[in-house]
Formats: structure tokens, C-alpha cells, sequence
């Protein structure tokens, strides 16, 4: 069970900021949630699913993001309070429905949580998602510390029910994927409130342009109220020499900075809890104590050009300014805020140096990171059965030779555009795109393109996005190969259900939706291997490279080994022959460990030979396939 | 904590898989309820896979400190692999920064594709050495291996930690919290680990080496 559903009201613990904003929730009577999982936002739904059952939730892993905003909706319809959580590579697909809920509104409270990941650290985008608040003009809460999550997330619903609109919550991987103190509030009573749609009042967005002209007034008014927020809040000096004005993280590192440097009696900090409408009252005052302000914040110079522009607006009343931030260079244009760019930024401005270590010991950790520090490349897991599908298909592309490649998505066999998986993969990006290229360049034959193209697509992706390219690539008969790599989960993201098992979100049953009949009903020609039969998988691809014509969908499957790891035994005790293992002399080129590259498979530089890590290796056994001697040895039943 | 700060910043570091964010998060809740903030820094999700892991916990009696300690103000690297605390210590590190470091190699996967080398055990202890204030070496896997599963790794070397008393935890204060998070047989297991690695720092006799809090 989960620690969000706890009944102790006043009492403090450590909790995650996704934990926190999910507590946040069930404060406000949250009764329907969903979303698609993406980190850094996937715990949200999955605490919010360990309770549903005990405190009467409805709550789903849909089958992408735009559907689970619809799904949400549909709560607040029927007079539910819903959240919708996502990444922010999933606003992108949800941003079609939310650019019309702005104007439909909506009924019971709806809170659309969307967490962005500064420096990329698990997405293939850097993308700051508060511009869609004033795209969609909806507003928009950013949490400074766990504390605030939970609270805003509270005030999120009030706020979204009082204004008939949904409320938009940002986290970022340093908020929703860290962790501090929170005290809890008081969780209300289980509600048992039978849903309905009033069909007297249909909601609908008619006509658009009064309600987009309502909406704009609805901000106005907004931004006042935002003024006197118990989230926006300034520290420091009545006249401060610099004002930082930040949001987010940036408060807590701020604060840190002015400490490390000894200037809080000379630099003032305002914070901004209320992201759009800005505070703009607020604001004009605390520009009005200073000359000079500093901008600091994550991606985008959002706060940075909304400011600036109010004080354009206010020039009269407050003066000229001179501004910094990441227009002037002083912050980074890309990557997470940490204390020390603050440190940077502030120290430039004020003139005032900091040192955090002596110059011997910064020339010696220097020198060890420069000599010392092998890279830590990220590759399949020991036993991953991609790291078996991209060996057959590396080789099939190989026999093939016609200059083949491979077009990727998202999920853990994108790792496959480096050497874990043999740089198969060329292009791709986005979910479903490796089907979308795919069906593209599979129409250029015509035109004289020779190189066959494979589409790689995970079993959740399938679902996600990748239909309507595969249905593209069919219907304009396109010669294409699709590769599904069905391993029985949302792995990247943490194993979560999708619509090709029969369950869903925490223990809720759900129907399997068969990804093989989908494929042939669009007339694809479907085969099904398991990528641990080598000989038969790579067969399959070359078959399906070398038919001319159609739509090919070859479905690699195998569950993923950190499913199998916590409820099997191992495959097999491997084990390498040191007789039969011909070491550097053999011809192999060290096949098993510079070009296969299972963690699980080392080189014993002493005796020259291939070793296995009995720590790392899980016994799949799929490497013994790869010795051309045969000197990797398995054995049934590992202990 | 030492009783010349008001805060501790400590790194738990390795590779993805050893169970580094489990560790921190039972640390954390350990030292939350004492009355302490706390803040707990996570890099995982794509780390999972094979990659370097770090967390960076932040404890203060005064305020929540940010998710991330500044350059050279690591007081404390627990290394659950020695190449990646090695790599902490040359960004976080400092002349006072105290390491305890597992001694199993995990070797990337650029090593043993040949493509890069992983340092000797000596170079490496060497210049962690010439990194920190106190160095405590604990082969961790190898003790973890004998009692039946390297994932125990990770608690013998907060076992040894916590016997440092660096941290604001009393005896028992760590392991009540412990079971809370485990039962029945891992959670024997766990104690085991915690009692193993307060031996194999117990053990070591370094000269300057606190055996008890300070």
C-alpha cells in the first residue's frame, strides 16, 4: 500500500514530490485519475492506484496521453475531481484536446500535472511546458519544495473547480522524482457520489471567440488574486542591490547561493509559486526596490520575457532596469538550474568570488577524472532480450547488405542508436515515429530508393502511437518492415501495464487487446519469434527484408527480464570453456565482449580469455550463440 | 552530523541495479523521523540501465535544502562501486570529504568491449586517497556474495556508515525504520548485512577513524 494514503493528519514525512503531489490529491477528493506513463511522472498514477480500491478511485494507464486528458475530462463531466498526469513530451500529444477544453471548461476540479526533465536525464527532449499555459491561457502552479507540491496540488483543484477551467501543475525531475519533508493534511471522507452528465447543460465550445475573450478577462482577474498568493513570496532587503526572480527549483538553490556567498543582506530573492497568470501587481512592486534583476529558472527564459514585458508596460512607474539572465548569457540557455550556476550568475553580477575547494585539490580531482574515469555507457540489462533482437537483426542487415538501417521511437530499445544495440538504429525521435519514417522512405522505391528500412516499435508504443503510421504505410503500400518488440511491459518507465495485457493500473483487471490480429486486420503480413531462437529470428528478418512488397510485421517477443528476474529462476548456469576459449589468438576479434557487449560477459586480461561476472550474469544463456568456438557454455538450472 | 555544521551532504553512489535509491530513501525516512529535514537528490529512470546512479541526501536541522549539493561540498561518499566514487569525489569532493568504498569493480560495458581501461585497484584507492579526509575500504560484494545475494551489498555498506557515526542515528534508530520497509526473510537478511558491515569497518583500525558518533 502506498504512503499517500496515510491518516495522520499534522504528521510529517519523507515523501517523493510525485508522492506528494498524488497525497495532494486525495486531500482535494480526487476520484478519477490517468495518464500515460513518462518520467519523471510516473509515480503519480501508480501511488494513486495502490489506494484506488480502499479510497474508491477510478484510476487508468491510458492508452496515450491525449486520451487520458479525454478520460480525465470526462470525470469533471460527470462532477468527479480527475488528474491527468504526463511528461512533457506528453502534453505534445494531449496539447490537441487541451487547446479545446481551455474553452469548453470544464465541471468538478481538474488538475493536468506535467512534469518536464531538464537536462534530458530519461527523455529524448528538453522542453519546458510553461508556454502552454499561455498558449492555452489556463493557469499554471510550479511547486518550489515537496511541501508546496502537495498544497498547490490542493489549491490546484479549488482553484480549477472556483474558475471552471483545469488547472495546470508543473513539476520538474528535481521536484517530482526527489524527495523531502511533507506534513499532511486531512484526508476527507471516502466520497461515494454517483457519477452524472447533466445533459440539460451540454458543455461545448460555442461560440469560440466570446469564450476565448471570457477566458482572457477570467486571467486578468486572476493575476490580482495571484498578487497577494502565499506561493509567491520575497526575501530579502528593502532595497536589494540585485533581485533574483525565480520559480520552481530555483528557490531553493537561490536561497543557498545568497548563503554560500554572504550577500542575503544585499540580494533579495522573489519567488513566483504562481507561474501564469503572473503576478503582476506583485511583481511591478518588487521591480519598483531595485535596478538590477536576475532571471532563474528552468529551460526556457519564460519568466525571463514575461517580466520584461510587464515592466515595459510599467516603465513609467518603475524606471529602468537592467536585466540579466539567459539573454545576457549569465544562465545557460539549456540544462537543469543547480546551486552553483546560481553561484556563477550572481557572483559575475556582484562582483564577489567563490571557491569551493583549494587549487591543489581541484588540480588533483582534475587530473583523476581526466586519467582515471572509464565512461559508464548505458546498455541492455543482463539477460534484456532487445540486446538478442538487434544481434539477429545487426546480422540480417549485414547478409542483406544493401545498406539497410533501422528507424527508432521511445523506449529502451532506443538505447540501439549507440553500442548496445550495434548502431542499427539511424533516425527516429518521438513515439511512433519509426513507423512514420518508415512508411515514408518504404514509398521512395519507386523513386529508385534501394535500402530497406526496419521500424522499430515497443508493444506500449504500439498502442501509443504507432497505428496510424502503420495503417499509413499499408494503405499507401509501402514496402516496410515493423519490428515489435513485445516484452510484456512499459519498461523504460518502470513495467507498466498496456493495452496489449490483460491489466491495468495497480490491481484493476483490463481486457488484452491482440496486438498480432491488429496487425493482420490491416493487412499486414504478421510473423511472431522468440529473439532467443537466433538462427529462426534472423532468418525471419532476412525473409522479410528480402520480400519486396507490402507491409511486414515481424513481433520479436520475450518478456523482460526484470519481470522475469523477481518471479523465475534462472535459464542456465553459463559458464565460458577455458580450453575451448582461444582468447586474442582466436580470430574473433574478442567477439563476446567488444561487440556483443552483455555487462554479464568481462575479459580477463590476465589469462587473455572471456570471463563471466557471476554477479551480473543472469543465466539467459543468449551468448552462447555468439562464440564462433562454442566456448561459452550453458547448463540448465541455475541455483 | 558533525557538530561544527548545520547541514551534511552525503553521496550514495554506484551503477544502476545495486539498489543505491532504495538505501537513501530508508536513510532518509530514518532521519526525517528524528525531526531532521531531509533531501534526497535521485539521477535514475535511463541510469537504471547499466549507468552510473547517484543520490544526493542533504540532511539540516533548519530548512529543506535543494535536491542538489553544490560542487566540492560532498561531507560524506558512500561508493557502492570504486570507480563512481571516484567520479563523485572529483566533482563533490573536498579536503574533508570522508569515502567508504565497495570494492567490487562493475566494469562498464566501454571496458570490457576494450575500448577504455578500467584503472588498477591500487591507482584507484590512491587517488580516492588523495581525495578525501578518511578512506575505509570494504569488499562489500565479496561479503554479500557469501551470504547468498550481491544486492546486500548495498546494506553492509550502510552498515558500515552508519557505525562511523556520521550520521545523527543512534543504534536501532536505522534498523526500526529498516523494518518497516522489509519483512521476514529479507528483512533477517538485511539486519545481517547491516551487522556485517559495522564489523568490516569496525575492523580496520585506521588511524584517525572514529569508531563511535561524535
Amino acid at each position: 500500500m502506498s504512503v499517500i494514503a496515510r491518516d495522520e493528519e499534522g504528521k510529517e514525512f519523507l515523501f517523493m514530490g510525485n508522492e506528494a503531489i498524488a497525497r495532494g490529491a486525495l486531500e482535494a477528493g480526487v476520484r478519477v485519475a490517468a495518464a500515460y506513463p513518462g518520467t519523471p511522472s510516473t509515480d503519480i498514477i501508480e501511488n494513486l492506484s495502490q489506494v484506488a480500491k480502499t479510497r474508491g478511485l477510478y484510476v487508468e494507464w491510458s492508452v496515450n496521453e491525449k486520451v487520458a486528458l479525454e478520460v480525465a475530462a470526462a470525470g469533471s463531466y460527470s462532477g468527479l475531481r480527475s488528474l491527468c498526469a504526463m511528461k512533457q513530451n506528453g502534453l505534445n500529444v494531449a496539447s490537441d484536446f487541451l487547446l479545446n477544453v481551455n474553452l469548453i471548461g470544464i465541471k468538478a476540479g481538474m488538475v493536468l500535472v506535467v512534469c518536464d526533465d531538464p537536462s534530458a536525464h530519461s527523455s529524448n527532449n528538453e522542453q519546458d511546458s510553461r508556454p502552454f499555459a499561455r498558449m492555452a491561457d489556463l493557469p499554471l502552479l510550479e511547486p518550489a519544495t515537496f511541501q508546496e507540491a502537495k498544497d498547490m496540488t490542493r489549491l490546484a483543484f479549488e482553484l480549477s473547480e472556483e474558475l471552471g477551467v483545469v488547472c495546470l501543475l508543473r513539476g520538474v525531475t528535481r521536484t517530482s522524482h526527489a524527495r523531502g519533508n511533507v506534513v499532511l493534511g486531512k484526508l476527507p471522507p471516502i466520497d461515494t457520489r454517483k457519477p452524472h452528465f447533466d445533459t440539460a447543460k451540454p458543455w461545448r465550445s460555442q461560440p469560440i471567440a466570446e469564450k476565448h475573450n471570457r477566458l482572457h478577462q477570467l486571467l486578468d482577474r486572476l493575476q490580482e488574486t495571484f498578487s497577494s498568493s502565499p506561493f509567491n513570496l520575497y526575501e530579502g532587503p528593502k532595497h536589494p542591490e540585485l533581485l533574483l526572480v525565480t520559480g520552481g527549483t530555483g528557490w531553493l538553490y537561490s536561497r543557498e547561493a545568497l548563503e554560500i556567498l554572504g550577500l542575503e543582506n544585499s540580494v533579495g530573492i522573489l519567488k513566483i509559486g504562481t507561474s501564469w497568470p503572473l503576478p503582476e501587481k506583485l511583481l511591478v512592486e518588487n521591480l519598483a526596490k531595485t535596478d538590477r534583476v536576475l532571471f532563474l529558472e528552468e529551460v526556457e527564459p519564460f519568466l525571463e520575457g514575461n517580466v520584461k514585458e510587464i515592466a515595459a508596460d510599467h516603465f513609467d512607474e518603475i524606471g529602468p532596469k537592467k536585466f540579466f539572465g539567459k539573454k545576457t548569457g549569465h544562465i545557460p540557455v539549456f540544462g537543469e538550474m543547480n546551486t552553483d550556476r546560481v553561484i556563477a550568475a550572481v557572483g559575475k553580477i556582484m562582483n564577489v568570488s567563490h571557491r569551493a575547494r583549494d587549487a591543489e585539490y581541484e588540480a588533483q580531482a582534475k587530473e583523476a577524472a581526466r586519467t582515471l574515469l572509464p565512461n559508464r555507457t548505458l546498455g541492455f540489462c543482463p539477460g534484456c532480450p532487445h540486446r538478442a533482437s538487434y544481434w539477429a537483426i545487426k546480422n540480417a542487415l549485414q547478409l542483406d547488405n544493401r545498406e539497410g538501417f533501422a528507424t527508432y521511437d521511445i523506449g529502451c530499445y532506443a538505447l540501439a542508436r549507440g553500442p548496445a544495440g550495434y548502431h542499427v538504429l539511424k533516425t527516429g525521435g518521438a513515439m511512433g515515429t519509426g513507423i512514420g519514417l518508415a512508411s515514408g522512405f518504404g514509398k521512395f522505391s519507386e523513386m529508385g530508393f534501394e535500402q530497406p528500412v526496419i521500424a522499430m516499435c515497443g508493444d506500449s508504443t504500439f498502442f501509443h502511437a504507432a497505428l496510424p503510421g502503420l495503417i499509413n504505410a499499408r494503405h499507401h503500400r509501402a514496402n516496410v518492415v515493423m519490428v515489435i518488440l513485445d516484452n510484456s511491459a512499459t519498461a523504460m518507465t518502470g513495467f507498466q501495464p498496456h493495452p496489449g495485457i490483460g491489466k491495468s493500473a495497480g490491481e484493476a483487471s483490463a481486457e488484452a487487446v491482440d496486438i498480432e490480429g491488429i496487425c493482420r486486420a490491416i493487412g499486414a503480413k504478421v510473423e511472431v519469434t522468440d529473439p532467443f531462437d537466433f538462427e529462426g529470428t534472423r532468418a525471419k528478418v532476412l525473409k522479410a527484408l528480402e520480400d519486396p512488397s507490402g507491409v511486414k510485421v515481424l513481433i520479436m517477443r520475450r518478456r523482460c527480464q526484470m519481470l522475469k528476474d523477481k518471479e523465475e529462476a534462472a535459464l542456465f548456469q553459463v559458464r565460458i570453456d577455458p580450453e575451448k576459449c582461444l582468447g586474442e589468438v582466436c580470430g574473433c576479434n574478442r567477439l563476446c565482449t567488444r561487440v556483443f557487449k552483455c555487462p554479464g560477459l568481462i575479459w580477463d586480461p590476465s589469462a587473455g580469455k572471456a570471463r563471466i561476472d557471476e554477479v551480473i550474469c543472469v543465466g539467459c544463456g543468449i551468448c552462447a550463440e555468439v562464440c564462433p568456438q562454442g566456448a561459452i557454455r550453458k547448463e540448465a538450472g541455475k541455483s | 552530523m558533525t557538530a561544527t555544521r548545520e547541514a551534511l551532504n552525503l553521496i550514495i553512489t554506484g551503477v544502476g541495479g545495486q539498489g543505491n535509491v532504495l538505501s537513501s530513501q530508508i536513510l532518509g525516512q530514518a532521519l526525517v523521523g528524528k525531526g531532521y529535514f531531509v533531501t534526497i537528490g535521485e539521477t535514475y529512470g535511463a541510469s537504471q540501465r547499466g549507468g552510473s546512479v547517484m543520490s544526493h541526501i542533504r540532511v539540516s536541522g533548519r530548512r529543506q535544502l535543494s535536491p542538489l549539493i553544490p560542487q566540492g561540498q560532498a561531507d560524506v561518499v558512500l561508493g557502492l562501486e570504486p570507480v563512481e566514487a571516484l567520479r563523485v569525489l572529483t566533482g563533490y569532493g573536498y579536503r574533508e570529504t570522508v569515502v567508504i568504498v565497495n570494492t567490487r569493480p562493475i566494469y562498464p560495458v566501454d571496458v570490457t568491449s576494450g575500448d577504455e581501461s578500467y584503472p588498477e585497484a591500487k591507482e584507484i584507492e590512491s587517488a580516492l586517497r588523495n581525495l578525501s579526509r578518511e578512506l575505509y575500504l570494504v569488499p562489500a560484494t565479496e561479503k554479500a556474495v557469501e551470504m547468498g545475494s550481491p544486492i546486500l551489498g548495498n546494506m553492509i555498506m550502510i552498515g558500515a556508515l552508519l557505525k562511523l557515526g556520521i550520521l545523527p542515528l543512534r543504534d536501532g534508530e536505522f534498523t526500526r525504520t529498516l523494518e518497516r520497509n522489509f519483512q521476514g526473510k529479507r528483512l533477517e537478511a538485511n539486519l545481517q548485512a547491516l551487522k556485517t558491515g559495522a564489523e568490516l569497518i569496525g575492523r580496520q583500525g585506521n588511524p584517525g577513524a572514529p569508531e563511535t558518533g561524535r
